[in-house]
């Protein structure tokens, strides 16, 4: 066949292809199931022409015009759709935990690295509390001070106003979850950065504890923390974890190629991402909302304070033993 | 091969032309994006600066979604365009040219913080420039691929003329070579036209505008016309 009979022959068929195509890519997504019923056939279609005009080498122009509704027909055809709500449910139910389980040596690793280099630190500068000044500048350790300092406690909580907890809400969520973020990607350094994040937090926060705890400044900073602690410092601890599994593919793929390797890690260490997102968002909104509060009293903040780190240990101490398929 | 088109074969059996985009249209869609980007931190900043603390908290939440998921948000929901790459009519799609998924699109954008080390996207850059796909890390890690958009182009208009058989029997290429110096006249000028038509001198026996009167007379019949 000659390419003007093929053309004439055609060209009603590519041209209500294109008019489906143009109709799925338009961003309103409210075309009719109807509209679409052929959509599969015309595509095949157009893969059959544009593999006959490759193979009679009809002219450039053509080949090009094929290929380019062939291509997008391609993306429409395999994309996926799914339910953003179903999917955000399921993952806080059963999918997060589940993760975690997954990939309980990292987080493992990951906790280790965090909790002990905390643990250690506090200890250390407990005993020698100078030690503070190898992690903050003095007028870090004088502003900290102050703050936890129970004789003025009351005169700066009083004044706090709740347009002062949203500005710290947005505040946390800018800073902590970006920290999150970070020691994910970084990660990817052959685990290096993810190490470097968990240390580094680890023992800033390690220094603050036992610097107040020496000075006695308990009363104040413990009430304050044991909230949003339970959700940020496990959160801290699988963003590591995370960044951990990153590094770890690319480092040893094992039996398959490196950038093979790479991908599958990245992508199972996603839903470790998506859980510190989730984490470190409950973790501002409890940290500007509800820590920092002056109506409650120290007891209630230590009870929920218990509560919250009871309600996430058995989270992923429980959520989702029988592994979903 | 120096080219910057790949072959994808799909599930029905036939390859498509891929168009990958370079680092340099990258660079500028980036440049793009980054401007949009603070040029509407800046202006959210001086109208949420009214509304006191509330406002900064606001604009805190709204630089860190701006920082993390700017580009995520328009390359997943937008056809992997963020506005900058629909400038430059480029667009990220998974390696098998595929739209980009949401996990796809978060790894590749949030490892910009390893291609940005250790300033100014030097790793980014030079990771682009060894690999024969143009990736960055992050879209190593991702799977993921930039490529051309490619727009519609309207039919080139086929010059009246009448038909003449080859005096020769030409192989399947060489009659698309003819087609394709057809297409291809409008944007020659008329010197180069008969330049390149005087290399056939040998087979057609015609020389300058003759040449290329001739070469549109075949042309047309081997695509069908009378």
């Amino acid at each position: 066949m000659k390419q003007e009979l093929f053309e004439t022959h055609y060209q009603d068929k590519w041209q209500a292809f294109e008019a489906s195509l143009s109709a799925l890519e338009s961003r309103k997504r409210s075309h009719k199931a109807a509209d679409v019923s052929a959509f599969a056939e015309q595509y095949r279609q157009v893969c059959h022409h544009l593999a006959l005009a490759q193979e009679r080498q009809y002219s450039p122009y053509l080949i090009d015009r094929l290929n380019q509704l062939a291509l997008r027909g391609h993306q429409q055809l395999y994309q996926s759709h799914t339910n953003i709500v179903y999917n955000m449910v399921y993952f806080i139910l059963l999918g997060f935990p589940a993760a975690v389980r997954r990939e309980f040596t990292f987080v493992a690793i990951a906790s280790l690295l965090f909790f002990g280099s905390l643990l250690v630190m506090a200890t250390l500068t407990y005993f020698e509390p100078s030690l503070v000044y190898s992690v903050y500048p003095e007028g870090a350790v004088r502003d900290f001070t102050e703050m936890y300092d129970p004789a003025s406690k009351h005169r700066t909580e009083s004044t706090r106003t709740t347009a002062d907890d949203f500005a710290m809400f947005g505040f946390y969520i800018k800073n902590n979850i970006g920290i999150g973020f970070q020691t994910f990607a970084s990660g990817f350094l052959l685990g290096a950065g993810a190490i470097f994040n968990l240390l580094f937090n680890g023992i800033a926060i390690g220094a603050v504890m036992g610097y107040l705890t020496e000075l006695g400044y308990t009363d104040t900073f413990f009430p304050f923390v044991v909230g949003h602690g339970a959700f940020e410092l496990t959160g801290i601890a699988i963003a590591g974890a995370a960044g951990l599994k990153l590094g770890y593919g690319l480092l040893c793929p094992g039996r398959l190629s490196r950038k093979q390797s790479l991908i599958q890690a990245a992508r199972a260490a996603m839903p470790l991402v998506y859980g510190v997102f989730f984490m470190l968002l409950i973790a501002a909104f409890v940290e500007a909302f509800w820590s920092s509060s002056s109506y409650l009293s120290n007891t209630a903040k230590y009870t929920a304070g218990a509560c919250f780190w009871l309600l996430v240990l058995s989270y992923f101490g429980l959520g989702a033993r029988h592994e979903p398929k | 091969m120096l080219d910057t088109y790949r072959k994808l074969e799909t599930p029905e059996n036939i390859d498509l032309d891929i168009h990958i985009a370079g680092p340099l249209v990258r660079i500028l869609a980036f440049t793009i994006d980054t401007l949009i980007r603070t040029g509407v931190q800046i202006a959210l900043l001086i109208v949420l600066a009214l509304l006191g603390k509330v406002g900064l908290a606001l604009w805190l939440i709204i630089t860190f979604v701006l920082e993390w998921f700017y580009p995520v948000l328009f390359e997943v929901l937008n056809q992997g365009q963020t506005p900058g790459k629909k400038a430059m009519n480029i667009a990220v799609v998974n390696d098998d040219s595929t739209p980009v998924s949401w996990s796809a699109s978060i790894v590749r954008n949030f490892l910009r913080i390893v291609d940005f080390l250790p300033m100014g996207y030097i790793t980014g850059l030079i990771s682009m420039i060894l690999n024969q796909d143009f990736k960055r890390i992050g879209d190593l890690a991702a799977g993921t691929v930039v490529v051309y958009r490619d727009q519609y182009k309207p039919a080139p208009k086929w010059p009246d003329s009448r038909s003449a058989p080859p005096p020769v029997a030409l192989n399947l290429k060489q009659q698309r070579a003819m087609l394709s110096f057809v297409e291809r006249q409008s944007t020659l000028t008329r010197e180069r036209q008969q330049e390149l038509a005087n290399h056939l001198q040998p087979v057609f026996q015609h020389q300058n505008q003759e040449a290329v009167d001739y070469i549109v007379r075949i042309a047309t019949w081997l695509r069908g016309g009378r």
